[in-house]
């Protein structure tokens, strides 16, 4: 009894500290707890695996560092899977503080592939004002990008040449931790008909779950567990195919999450086991 | 009295002009739509002006009061120190600028964003308790769901995951959907109000 | 062989493409919308073009491209009142078929969007809904309101600041001035001062807006002005913090902890920062009453604070607060309008569910 009202009144710095390591352990030694793969999940690979050689898809930054450890295993895996099918990949930010993590995804994942700048994918960069920017890339992708991020026209990059608007673009994933999916689906799926998916926050899965309900995102990637979902399917299949696997990172990131949550669900059960024995106490 | 009626009139006067203008589709609207956004644009960038004047004589102020001079302290020296790197230097792409933007104001954003883990986990230790029935159907569905969306919970049995999706999807989104009903008429009946005049608390009472 | 027979038979008969060419409806104008059919038997094309002329003669200039069988243009950029021409070329296995030309055809701007009438209507009622009542609230008719707890509380909570000595915190929430929930926080700040000042408490009103700034700072002045106070009135009491969301937090936390605030109201439109300022609020002991329309925050601000204004309640408060009869009268008016809708909305799953869709087709 003695035990449970001092575990139900824990201080705080004590739960903090544990929810720490908590996070901490799984990190430096991964559980290896295997992915169980979810339907919106599922729907994104599906797609991307099944398109064929040659056709293209958008990928847009609309993320920044403040949720890196969420967003950008998303993005890594889903440039990953687009260049080992041979998806051809445009890349842009609509968020300003993203742009910079889209040059060293990209930089990274071509490399892991031998993929070719202007022949595989393209990297056209930030433009402000999101709204007239979906609209624009309706019609015409070279008025609205001119040059591509190093300022070479598009005109002379070879992949641009066939492609002009969404008609040319079988997906677009918007990567965010804001509302910026649900203009895509306003300006590009209610517009122009352009198959959208996303890939957003834990925070933010929550209020996009109407938009897989209508079917205006043809998947998403929910949070740490939707990149750990993705992460999960595309390292099987470079591991089938013959390549190195990569840092599992948000598998990893994944394990902590478990963790956490069980510790969370702890707590809860602790506290309440002290609140009826005071409230038996009391009577 | 005149004091109170000028800014009364603006209120009328372009809540009604914008209300008009959401339903007009001919260019004369989308000019003047136009031009009541650069206006805001304008009096946002004189508001900022006046914010930071604001944000610099509160803690001037403060450096005299001891218990507070050294966090005032802090800000004013990073305050100046970054816009004087800007002004002279420049924020391009591996200037000082970007560089400690990246490596202090980012880290120390994703910081105070991750303090949010600890603070979920000592709010629900100290304040999830099944006092009632609704309160432990809450709890119940909390466990289902924090089970539900790790792995583990799929292990345990496969159809967990899909009933906590399934508690995202219904019950959670039709009390959303409530709560969203009565928020776009309590906004409606606020813009009313102060249109017509009728509240004017927004002026100080 | 059989695309040769299918662009053998098409040569023989005309397809038919049903090109039609309008006005777009509901635009500022200079714009045309072209919509077709692919010919039938058509599997495979190469390319589809779209020309366009000032006359039906020609000449036609290509417009646009398509390597997919499209069915839908949008022409933009155009001059209104002048007549216009269209044709679509499709290319297939090296054969071409042109479709019928359709013209002429003119853009102009709309006066009104057809596209709104629904939502112009429910505004119409609505609006007259809430006419009505404040009408019969001016002829002195009395209105019964069910108690908001955390609006009861408020009182207790600037007394108990009062007490202690301790100033209360007010945060407007994070959002601009053209968001409802930072008006309605505003609305509800300037009975608070005015309370205050009979109290003779100090108030801390932080923000993260500079045009929020200006106005809860006049709001204040003006407030302690009204209730005859204005020597109570403290030019540092409300200040602008910084535009960064966890910044923000940051400083506002460091208020609570190092002012010692005894009651702390977070008052208007917050996102993920909510649950660090009230946890942080409730470590320091301080009585805190919350309010937000912003629903994924809601849980947080229930959990760790002692009362939460729910959505709706945000924007009653004011009109709550008031007891002036004609502001509360709107509230029944949202009342009346909820119900209307309710049955609305049973109305129609009733009939979905049935197969009759011209109901909802209303809408």
């Amino acid at each position: 009894m003695k035990i449970i009202r001092i575990l139900s009144t824990l201080d705080r710095r004590i739960i903090f500290l544990l929810v720490g390591l908590g996070i901490l352990i799984p990190l430096l030694k991964p559980l290896g707890i295997p992915e169980n793969i979810t339907p919106p999940v599922r729907d994104v690979y599906q797609f991307i695996d099944t398109l064929p050689p040659g056709s293209a898809i958008l990928l847009s930054v609309d993320y920044d560092a403040s949720v890196l450890p969420e967003v950008h295993p998303m993005f890594l895996s889903i440039l990953r899977h687009a260049m080992l099918r041979k998806v051809k990949v445009i890349g842009i930010a609509l968020n300003p503080a993203g742009v910079g993590l889209g040059v060293q995804a990209f930089d990274r994942i071509s490399k892991e592939f031998g993929k070719k700048y202007g022949e595989d994918y393209v990297y056209l960069g930030f433009k402000p004002n999101m709204a007239a920017t979906m609209l624009g890339l309706g019609e015409e992708i070279h008025k609205v990008f001119p040059t591509d991020y190093y300022g070479i026209p598009l005109d002379s990059l070879p992949m641009m040449k066939e492609i002009h608007s969404y008609r040319d673009i079988a997906l677009v994933i918007s990567f965010s931790g804001a509302n910026i999916p649900a203009l895509w689906v306003s300006y590009a799926y209610s517009r122009y008909g352009q198959k959208v998916a996303a890939g957003v926050t834990a925070v933010m899965a929550a209020d996009y779950y109407p938009f897989l309900q209508t079917g205006q995102f043809i998947g998403m990637l929910g949070g740490m567990k939707g990149a750990a979902e993705y992460e999960d399917l595309v390292n099987r299949l470079l591991q089938k195919k013959g390549y190195r696997k990569p840092m599992p990172f948000a598998i990893k990131g994944m394990d902590s999450i478990t963790v956490v949550h069980l510790l969370i669900i702890l707590f809860i059960i602790l506290g309440n086991l002290g609140y009826f024995l005071q409230k038996k106490e009391v009577k | 009295m005149l004091q109170r009626k000028i800014p009364l009139f603006i209120v009328f006067l372009m809540g009604f002009l914008m209300t008009v203008q959401f339903y007009i589709p001919h260019p004369v609207s989308q000019t003047l739509y136009k031009y009541v956004l650069d206006w805001m644009n304008g009096v946002a960038s004189m508001a900022i002006v006046l914010a930071v004047g604001s944000l610099i004589m509160h803690h001037w102020r403060r450096l005299k009061k001891p218990e507070f001079a050294l966090y005032s302290a802090v800000t004013l020296v990073s305050l100046f120190f970054m816009a004087i790197l800007g002004f002279f230097f420049g924020i391009r792409e591996g200037s000082l600028f970007q560089k400690m933007f990246e490596n202090v104001q980012i880290p120390l954003q994703a910081t105070m964003f991750s303090l949010l883990a600890f603070y979920m986990a000592s709010a629900a230790y100290r304040a999830f308790r099944a006092r009632n029935l609704e309160a432990t159907l809450l709890l119940l569905s909390a466990f289902i769901l924090m089970i539900g969306i790790i792995p583990l919970g799929y292990y345990i049995h496969p159809r967990i995951s899909d009933f906590a999706l399934w508690i995202l999807n219904v019950p959670n989104l039709a009390a959303k959907r409530g709560i969203m009903i009565g928020v776009g008429l309590g906004m409606m009946a606020t813009s009313l109000k102060i249109i017509l005049g009728i509240e004017r608390n927004w002026l100080g009472g | 062989m059989g695309v040769a027979l299918i662009l053998f038979l098409l040569s023989q008969v005309s397809p038919t493409f049903n090109l039609r060419a309008v006005d777009t409806p509901n635009d500022a104008g200079g714009s045309i919308t072209l919509t077709w059919e692919i010919p039938e038997g058509l599997e495979h094309i190469d390319r589809l073009e779209i020309y366009r002329s000032e006359s039906p003669e020609g000449p036609f200039e290509k417009i646009k491209t398509y390597l997919s069988p499209v069915t839908r243009f949008e022409d933009m950029g155009l001059k209104n009142g002048k007549d216009y021409f269209y044709k679509v070329v499709i290319t297939s296995g090296g054969e071409t078929i042109e479709s019928e030309i359709a013209g002429p055809v003119i853009s102009r701007p709309q006066w009104f969007h057809k596209g709104r009438v629904t939502i112009l209507f429910g505004v119409l009622i609505y609006t007259l809904i809430l006419l009505y009542f404040i009408l019969s609230a001016k002829k002195g008719k009395e209105l019964y309101l069910r108690p908001i707890a955390g609006l009861k509380a408020l009182d207790e909570a600037i007394g108990r600041a009062t007490e202690m000595g301790k100033p209360i915190l007010y945060v407007p929430g994070l959002s601009t001035i053209s968001d409802v929930a930072t008006i309605a926080s505003i609305n509800i700040l300037s009975h608070v001062t005015r309370k205050i000042a009979e109290y003779e408490t100090k108030i801390i009103v932080p923000n993260r807006n500079p045009v929020v700034y200006t106005v809860t700072r006049e709001v204040v002045k003006e407030a302690f002005t009204s209730a005859g106070r204005p020597d109570l009135f403290d030019p540092d009491s409300v200040f602008y913090v910084t535009d960064s969301q966890f910044g923000y937090a940051a400083a506002v936390s460091g208020i609570m902890i190092r002012e010692k605030t005894a009651t702390n109201l977070f008052l208007g439109m917050f996102w993920a920062e909510s649950l660090i300022l009230a946890e942080t609020g409730a470590s320091t002991g301080a009585i805190q009453i919350a309010g937000t329309d912003a629903v994924t925050q809601l849980p947080f601000f229930i959990t760790a604070c002692d009362y939460t204004l729910i959505g709706e309640e945000l924007y009653a408060a004011s009109a709550y607060l008031s007891k002036e009869p004609v502001l509360r009268a709107t509230l029944k008016g949202q009342d009346a309008m909820k119900f209307l809708l309710g049955l609305l909305l049973i109305l129609g799953s009733a009939f979905g569910l049935f197969g009759i869709t011209w109901f909802q087709k209303l809408f």
